[in-house]
């Protein structure tokens, strides 16, 4: 039975469900369980928003491991772990906290399979979040999804609902391959929706129509999947139809689904949260212009903030940030032009 | 009295809806219409989709807002020729808005989930009076496909529709996916709810399910409709069955899903995502394959219960609509009483509910009228 359920309880409830169905799933990460092993504090927090909190309870300390805050030695112990038989979902605060970690996931979990001739099998889930909107600076509030993209052997989740962030992570936790999961830390309670209570899996790789339109096609991940919903409801009104596309995995990507897309609309608006230059909005867009070419009847426009860190005054990070307003503008250029 | 006045009500999507939230005015206040074309959007617990424009005129009133929740039936806007008075436009919204007020808001009934045997069935029940009617859909369904005529029925009996196992939010566990096996989770769920005798009311899979149920236990089924049943014949739509079970995607599945209607307006997105998110649950996609491999394997049926039909001893009825692609509609020749809905493809009871209901009615007061009849 379905219910409506935030995406931090619908994940929590994937968590959960994975465990139960598979004993070799671990938890890892700093804070998840709730205090270094300090009695009475166990499970006061699960993890630094709460997304975790019930878990040791269920399947103990030797399941849901706290780490020391050194994401280098859980991160490579995580990747380890999937290649000797478990199945680790290790828990990292921040994206932005990768650098400090990047070894374990860009040169050795993303290269066994190919480097083993396919004998081996990494099957590691790497949470996170991501994503600006929390006043919470420069240092806490990037997308940096696209630097996993590019590397070949990593796979890139990233939900926009509820229903869609517990199918997505119980199909993860189920991959073979190493799956980095980025959660959009505005979404967990600003978002929910219907989530069957049964366990059920989203196949990586296949985009989701959110809105079906003939006039533009515009492709939006995470956070930004919502602003376009704001922007395409504008629209309608201007009699101007949206067809949205969350992709919702940018690797793998389904290309065939944008494509078909643009070939109905002829033309392309892509939303981003990530910094511009090398990004996913470029990353599409040269696949449409590639691909796509005679198809389109408009120059392809990208929204994105502009290629700076993340401001920390609320002012400036709301200026920053793509908007329903500069989506419906590059929108309405698009069909102008 | 000038030009007719025409309202855009929340539609119902399924029986658990009672309510929608407008999201978007597609088409602004007094700006012309036509048939078919989107004019707001709506969503609901279940689905967002766009409203259309039945009849052609003017978009002469928003009046909900955006945002506003509205209850199933209540008024989201007014359509009307461009000469039809302001006043009578507002004494048109009053109206509607006292109806609202003087009937009030009976919650509509949520689905629950009952253990009938060894698995868990999710089912809905609608309405209270005796005897009861349980209602039985075919593969790859759910019951909400009943919602139009359980709500009618309902109006007189208490009414149960029930997703068979490995179907909708009942179990997909178990090993046995045999016909005799669902026809028993169908007695099992009778057990459960207390109920000695239903009427049963059942198509295409859940038709040959509701055959052998009554074969089984010829003293718990007062009645029996069976509407483009499976189990009357060898022909079946093969590709149908296939592309059910191969599809991944709503647009894979919107052509599979098109050929059991004979309208196309009945395809709708949220039905599509409704059936695809379905597929994903664990466990339900191998069901179905087990059960299509039992009832139809190779694209034809394999269970012959005409003699099962004949031999039974309570009132049935057949029903088909002529344009049924998916069973033929002859296979109804040569069973007794039957009744061809002309134009109907294979969700009769979808697409004719009115009909339908009406049919359902007269073998439920006939054998209701006549129990001397009925051979224990």
């Amino acid at each position: 039975m379905a219910r409506i359920l935030t995406m931090r309880k619908a994940l929590s409830e994937a968590f959960r469900q994975v465990m139960e169905e598979d004993p070799t799933v671990i938890m890892m990460g700093e804070d998840i369980a709730g205090g270094m092993g300090a009695p009475g504090e166990q499970d006061a927090w699960g993890g630094d928003l709460g997304i975790t909190k019930g878990l040791i309870g269920r399947f103990g300390p030797e399941r849901v491991l706290d780490t020391p805050i050194s994401e280098t030695a859980y991160l490579g112990a995580a990747v380890g772990a999937a290649t000797a038989g478990l199945r680790p979902i290790a828990e990292l605060m921040f994206v932005d906290f990768m650098g400090v970690c990047f070894d374990p996931l860009l040169n050795q979990a993303a290269k066994f399979r190919y480097m083993f001739g396919g004998k081996t099998k990494t099957p590691l889930v790497v949470r996170t979040q991501i994503g600006a909107g929390f006043r919470a600076g420069a240092q806490h509030s990037q997308c940096l999804y696209p630097l996993f993209a590019h590397i070949p052997g990593l796979k890139c989740v990233i939900p926009s609902t509820a229903y869609d962030a517990k199918g997505l992570m119980i199909a993860s936790v189920r991959d073979d391959d190493p799956v980095i999961f980025f959660e959009h830390k505005v979404l967990y309670d600003s978002v929910s929706d219907e989530v069957p209570e049964r366990p059920y899996s989203i196949p990586l790789g296949e985009a989701n129509i959110v809105a079906e339109g003939d006039d533009v096609t515009v492709v939006a991940l995470g956070r930004m999947v919502h602003f376009a919903r704001t922007a395409a409801r504008q629209l309608a009104e201007e009699r101007i139809s949206c067809e949205i596309i969350d992709p919702r995995t940018i690797s793998p990507l389904d290309e065939d689904t944008i494509l078909e897309s643009v070939a109905n609309t002829g033309r392309l608006v892509v939303v981003d949260e990530a910094y511009p230059r090398c990004g996913f909005a470029a990353d599409i867009a040269s696949i449409v212009a590639e691909k796509a070419f005679r198809d389109l009847k408009a120059p392809i426009r990208k929204v994105t903030p502009p290629h700076t860190p993340v401001p920390f005054a609320p002012e400036l990070e709301d200026a920053w940030l793509p908007s329903p307003e500069k989506i419906a503008a590059a929108v309405r250029e698009s069909v102008k032009a | 009295m000038t030009g007719a006045v025409h309202a855009i009500a929340m539609p119902k999507w399924g029986m658990a809806m009672d309510e929608g939230t407008v999201t978007g005015w597609l088409v602004r206040e007094g700006a012309p219409v036509t048939p078919g074309q989107e004019i707001v959007e709506v969503e609901s617990t279940k689905a967002a989709s766009a409203l259309e424009a039945r009849e052609a005129g003017v978009l002469r009133r928003q009046v909900a807002a955006v945002g506003e929740v509205v209850p199933v039936g209540g008024l989201v806007g007014v359509i009307a020729d461009a000469d039809v008075p302001d006043a009578e436009i507002d004494a048109f919204i009053a109206r509607h808005a006292k109806q609202a007020a003087e009937t009030g808001d009976a919650a509509a009934p949520q689905p629950r989930r009952v253990q009938a045997g060894e698995r868990w069935l999710n089912i809905l029940e609608a309405g209270t009076g005796e005897p009861p009617v349980l209602l039985i859909h075919g593969f790859g369904g759910n019951l909400e496909s009943w919602s139009d005529l359980q709500s009618r029925l309902a109006e007189n009996w208490r009414v149960i529709a029930f997703d068979l196992p490995g179907h909708g939010d009942s179990d997909a566990t178990g090993e046995d996916w045999s016909l005799s096996a669902l026809a028993a989770s169908g007695r099992e769920l009778m057990d459960a709810l207390g109920i000695e005798k239903a009427h049963l009311v059942a198509h295409s899979l859940g038709g040959a399910v509701a055959i052998a149920l009554a074969k089984a236990a010829p003293q718990r089924v007062t009645s029996l409709t069976l509407i483009g049943s499976a189990g009357l014949g060898p022909d079946i739509d093969g590709a149908y069955i296939e592309g059910f079970l191969a599809a991944k995607r709503r647009k894979d599945l919107k052509p599979v899903i098109a050929r059991l209607f004979s309208d196309e307006r009945f395809v709708t997105e949220p039905l599509l995502e409704q059936l695809i998110r379905m597929k994903r649950i664990d466990g339900v996609e191998p069901a179905l394959r087990r059960i299509a491999a039992a009832a139809f394997p190779g694209g034809r049926q394999a269970l012959d219960l005409r003699s099962a039909v004949s031999a039974l001893p309570m009132p049935v009825r057949l029903i088909w609509g002529d344009a049924d692609g998916i069973i033929p509609a002859a296979h109804a020749e040569g069973l007794g009483r039957g009744t061809i809905l002309t134009g109907a493809g294979h969700m009769a009871h979808v697409e004719r509910p009115a009909e339908v209901a009406e049919l359902v009615r007269e073998l439920v007061a006939e054998a209701e009228r006549a129990p001397a009849l009925v051979r224990p």
